[in-house]
Parts: structure tokens; sequence; C-alpha cells
């Protein structure tokens, strides 16, 4: 098994935990975790390309380093803005719990104030 | 040709700076904005507004001179070194909406967030928000490589989500919350297929990957990977689970931009994709795919709409419903063995894409209005809006008979293309759909209006003046969607000469009696409210024959609103996204 195949056995891993733990678990912070995760996983995707373009006798290909970078970027700002919305639903709301039932208390209710 | 440009360019265009200019004005207005701080904003704002409108103008103007799409080349370096910009028909368009709605919103959002009255920083963030979503909608509509689409995306992204929480209550940060993370996962999809399609072709630029790419396995999977993140971020149902909360809990202002634009930009992304990178690849099962996903959203949308209580979740739902009548025109436009063939269809799409953003945005600024004027928006409490409120509920009923598809709107040209390449490619199931969102339409837009016009004897408290900046806001759009049907659309989209509706003529008004009537009688059958004409003897008579019926449609709108409560569970949610995916890949897989 070439190093190749081992690296994409690993970002499909990542990416299939990722995915299982964005979608079953119910709290926002273990969300936020997977979701970076399954970035992490496509990253090192990115990386594996490549590598690849280094085994076809091209030296390794910056295009993908360029894009992993720029995607890095842009998962840690997300992750970022993610987390400071969590801290301040917990501050507003006392608790984390992304259920809010019924959209009907998705409003401002006049009868409530 | 304009839509689908193979030749590859060597250097910029003339006129292709416009392009830039389109992205680096709103982007340098946000910057100037931080420098200058709370007290300046909103003359940043009023400064980069004009400007972004010429832009969009000056586009519009010189796109028809050019023999192709305008071009711009980052540092002069050609793909696949370098990155270049497009601007074709579609983007001139999209641009041109774009300014036109946030001009319209920005006049609209004047008194809302002026810096000086409120002590919080809402309405720093509203301005600046709303110009950097501008400037993520440009970059959108005119980047010619996926990975700048990817990185404008997420800036879209990361614009509108905070727009969802301005007034920082629990309920709209938890709606922005599963807002971001639900977005979020579909980005990371996105990001997924581009790695995919990067591996196999060693570009990204939408031109080259044009030419490069063939009915490979792993490039069906990740346009299969790509258009479900993409989906999931436009809110084509079984994906929609933020919309309704997001939506409707965000001020109007705001509000009106993620419904009438924000999802609009992910759904610039999907055409690109089906119609640009990959025209023939898709294949027919998965187009069938993506426009029964479509109707099944007319169905719950509209179904749903008809159930609420409060006027914005209506509208939010509503707009859940339009989303799907924006997917019909998959099928429309590719033939049964997958070819592209009818321009027409896509014209039709973007048209209703243009038009639904314009009245969207109208609706969502009368209810502002109307909320203000009421401190509430429960349906069955509007009687009287109509003498309070005269302009918000003329620009909210000019909005909704902009949707339905009433001549000579935007949304009937598009329609009238749309049903003309079903009946070209003898997709006529498409046709009744086609009909139906539009009667869909009218019934929550007829229910709303026989609420709000219905005789009130007591004359109903009003808190404020009206304000005639919102007003004019909300009814010069409105009348911009009515009107977009007279526009000539042939210089920038495929629309054949010709096409423009007859305002006045027996055709046009069986086009308005259609679907008002169809929707009057949806409405009387599937809304559970009781209505204050429904006292009359009259009525009584009429209605005791069709108790039965009645108490179907309302048994059939409780099944669906039930079963959209489940599909808005996040583990159910998840679950759908990954059969989209699954799905997708496996009709592409089978038509190649």
């Amino acid at each position: 098994m070439s190093s190749v195949t081992v690296f994409g056995l690993c970002a499909a891993a990542a990416v299939g935990l990722g995915l299982y733990g964005l979608i079953t678990n119910p709290q926002p912070l273990r969300k936020i975790i997977a979701f970076n995760l399954l970035g992490s996983g496509v990253f090192l995707l990115f990386g594996i390309i490549g590598r690849r373009g280094a085994a076809a006798g091209f030296g390794n290909d910056p295009v993908p380093q360029a894009l992993v970078i720029t995607g890095v970027v842009v998962a840690f700002s997300a992750t970022a803005l993610a987390i400071a919305l969590l801290l301040r639903l917990f501050q507003t709301a006392g608790s984390t719990t992304l259920r809010s039932g019924a959209p009907t208390g998705a409003g401002p209710d006049p009868s409530g104030d | 040709m304009l839509l689908h440009p193979t030749a590859l360019e060597a250097a910029t265009t003339t006129g292709g700076f416009l392009l830039v200019l389109s992205i680096v004005v709103p982007v340098s207005g946000v910057l100037l904005a931080f420098v200058l701080g709370d007290r300046y904003v909103r003359l940043v704002a009023f400064a980069v507004v004009p400007l972004g409108l010429a832009i969009a103008a000056a586009t519009l103007a010189i796109l028809p001179q050019s023999d192709g799409p305008l071009v711009y080349l980052l540092g002069a370096w050609p793909p696949p070194l370098g990155v270049a910009l497009r601007g074709d028909g579609l983007s001139a368009v999209m641009l041109a909406t774009t300014a036109l709605v946030i001009s319209a919103i920005a006049v609209f959002a004047t008194t809302d967030f002026c810096p000086a009255a409120a002590e919080t920083r809402a309405p720093f963030a509203f301005w600046v928000l709303l110009l950097a979503i501008w400037g993520a909608l440009n970059t959108i509509f005119i980047g010619g490589d996926l990975f700048t689409l990817y990185v404008a995306l997420e800036l879209l992204t990361f614009a509108a989500v905070p727009l969802v929480s301005l007034d920082g209550r629990a309920e709209t940060l938890r709606a922005a919350l599963r807002y971001l993370i639900f977005a979020l996962l579909g980005s990371v999809l996105y990001l997924l297929g581009t790695a995919l399609l990067y591996g196999l072709y060693g570009t990204l630029d939408i031109v080259l990957l044009s030419r490069r790419v063939s009915a490979e396995a792993a490039a069906l999977v990740a346009a299969a990977l790509m258009t479900t993140g993409l989906l999931a971020k436009t809110a084509l149902f079984p994906l929609h689970l933020w919309l309704p909360p997001a939506h409707a809990g965000a001020p109007a202002a705001a509000s009106a931009i993620l419904s009438g634009l924000v999802v609009k930009g992910s759904f610039f992304i999907i055409i690109r994709l089906w119609f640009n990178v990959m025209p023939a690849l898709p294949g027919f099962a998965a187009t069938q795919l993506l426009a029964t996903m479509g109707t099944a959203a007319i169905v719950f949308g509209s179904v749903v709409a008809l159930w609420q209580e409060r006027l914005k979740l209506l509208i939010a739902y509503s707009t859940l419903a339009q989303i799907g009548y924006l997917f019909l025109m998959f099928p429309l436009a590719f033939d049964a063995s997958g070819r592209l063939e009818s321009d027409e269809a896509l014209a039709g799409g973007l048209l209703q894409a243009v038009s639904h953003a314009t009245a969207k945005a109208a609706m969502f600024m009368a209810v502002g209005s109307i909320y203000v004027a009421l401190g509430h928006d429960r349906i069955t409490e509007l009687r009287g809006i109509a003498r309070a409120r005269p302009m918000s509920l003329l620009a909210f009923a000019l909005g909704g008979i902009a949707l339905m598809g009433v001549p000579p709107s935007g949304a009937s040209l598009a329609k009238d293309l749309l049903l003309q390449a079903a009946e070209e490619s003898g997709q006529w199931w498409w046709a009744v759909v086609l009909q139906a969102g539009g009667m869909f339409t009218a019934a929550y837009v007829v229910l709303v209006l026989a609420h709000a016009l219905a005789g009130s004897d007591v004359s109903i408290a009003v808190t404020g003046p009206a304000s005639r900046n919102q007003d004019l806001a909300a009814l010069a759009l409105a009348l911009c969607s009515l009107l977009l049907g007279l526009v000539p659309w042939d210089p920038y989209l495929p629309v054949p000469f010709g096409t423009a509706p007859k305002v006045f003529g027996i055709e046009s008004l069986s086009k308005l009696l259609l679907p008002v009537l169809g929707g009057a009688v949806l409405a009387i059958l599937l809304s559970p409210w009781p209505h204050p004409l429904a006292s009359s003897t009259t009525w009584k008579a009429l209605a005791s024959a069709a108790r039965p019926l009645r108490r179907a449609g309302i048994e059939f709108g409780r099944l669906v609103e039930r079963s959209d409560d489940v599909l808005r569970q996040w583990p159910m949610a998840g679950i759908s996204l990954l059969v989209v995916a699954l799905l997708l890949a496996a009709l592409m897989l089978a038509a190649n």
C-alpha cells in the first residue's frame, strides 16, 4: 500500500467520522468540532492531490497547498463565528440546545413582554 | 455565444475593470466603515450604493457591445495559472438585480438602522453586513473559478448569519447557529467536490474544466457532492431546516436580504455547475430528481405557509416554495439524453430568480411596516390594516401578484418560457406543476389579502406614523418585479423575440384569473383559520356543500405540517442530505 493510499483512506475516515458526528451529536459544540474533523479530512485530500502531482514527476503541485491554506483560514473563521454565536447563546439563554421547538417562537411575541 | 463561452481568453477585455470594481467597491466600503466607525457607517453605505448601481448599469450597457463575456485576468495571468473573472449575460442580470434590491433595502433600512438612534451595535453591524453581502454576491456572479466561488460562498454565509441574530434574542441566536452549522456542512461537501475535480483535471477554471471534464465516476461523484452542498445552502426541500426560523426571526430589512438575495447565491453556483462546468453530464434522471424535490418544496412550502399564524413565517415558507419553483427549469433545459437543449428554460429559471428576488424583498419590507404598525403580525388579526397602512398592503399585494405570474410580471414571462420548453420536450407533468405552483402562490396571497381587506367595525390601534421612505422602497421593488416582463432581455438572456407578454387581451385575463381562482379555492380548502366572511349566510350554504372536501383539505394540511416538523429535526435533515447526495450520484452514474 503506497503512502498516497494510506493518506487517502485516512482522509475518507476523517470525512466519515466528521459527517457522523455532525449529524448525530445534539450539542452544538460537538457539531462544531465534528465540522473541523470533516474539514481536516478534505484538507488532507487536497494534500494527497498535491502529492500525486509529485509522483508524476512535476515536483510538488503548489496549487492544492494554496487552496488548503485558504480553506484552513475559512474553516478557522467559520469556527470562530460559530463559537462566538454559541457563547452569546449561552449567555442569553443559559443553555446551548439548538432545539427551539415550534418555529412560532422565532419572532418577538408582543404578549410576552 | 453569451451563455456557453468555450474560447479561453488570453487577455482582459475592454470593460473588464468593471468586474473588479463591482467587487472592490462594496469591500472597500466595509473596510472604510471599520476605519470611520459607528457614526459614519450609514454615510459610507450611502456613498457605496449609488456607485454600485452605476457599476451594475455600466456592465449592463457594455456587455451587449462586447462579442463575448467581459473578462478580467487577475495580474494578467491567464488560467490555469491565474484566476479569471468573467461576466456573461447571466452575471450581468444578477449583478443588476442585486444592486437594485440592495439599494431599495438601504432606503428601507435608513430609519430602522440609524446609528445615532440606537445604543446597540446593531446598526453598525447591519450596514457593514449589507455591503459585505453585496461584495460576496458580486464575486459569486462573476467568479470564473470554482475555488473563488467557494470562498465567495463562505463570505456570503458569514455575512448572512449575523444578520439573522441582529437583535440578539435567544431564538434568533439559535436560528443563526442552526443556519451556520448546516451551511458549513453544505460548504464542506462543495469543497470536497472541488478537491476531487482538481485531482482529476488539474484545474478549477470553469471554461477549462468544461473542456476537460468527461463522464468519469469520480467527476460525477464530485458533481453530486457539490450539488448537494449547494442545495443545503439554498434550502431546497427537504434540506430546509434552517430557513423558516432564520428568515422569519430576522428584522424586516435583514429578512428581505436573506430571502431575496442570499439564497440566490448558492442557486447561481448550481447553475454554473450544471450549465457551464458539465453541461452534458448530469443526465436526465438527475434533473428529474432536482425538479421532484422542487415540486415537493412547492407543495410543502405552500401548504405549511397556509397553516402559519404569523405573516413573517408565512412569507418564509413561501420562500421555501419559490425556491422549489426555481428548480423546475433543470429537466426542461436538458433533453432525454442529458444534452443541454433549451436555453429558454435556463432564461426562464433565471428570470424567476430575478422576479422572486425583487418581489420577495418587497413583501418582507411591507410586512415589516405592517408589523411596526400593529405590534404583531398575526394573520387573523389583520382586519383594518388596509385603512391604516394602505401603501404597505399595496406593496405586499403587488409583490404577491408579481410572484403569481400575472402579466406583465417577470414571473409570468418566466412561466411562459418554462411552459414552452415543457411543451417542446414533451414533459407535460412539469407544465402541470408550473401551473399549480402559480395557484399555490396565489393561495397564500389571497388568504392574507382576504383577512387584511375584511371590513372592520372597530378601528385598530396603530403605533407610530407610516414611514414614507419604507413604503416607497417596498412599492418600487414590487412594481419593478411586476414590470420585469416588459424589459428587453435578449441582449443578456436567450429570450426569443416576441415573447414579451401582451398586457391587455383575453389571454392575459385568463392568466390572471386562473391562478387567482385556483388560489382562492386552495386557500379555502387548505387554510385552517376562520375567516370573518365565513359568518355570512350565503357563505354557510356554500360551506356546507364543500364541507367534506374542506375537512379532507385540513387533514392533508395537518399531515403536511407534521411531516414538515419531523423533517426539520436535525438528524432527519442530516439523513436527507446523505440520501440526496447518494441518489444524485447514483442517478448520474446510471445515466453515463
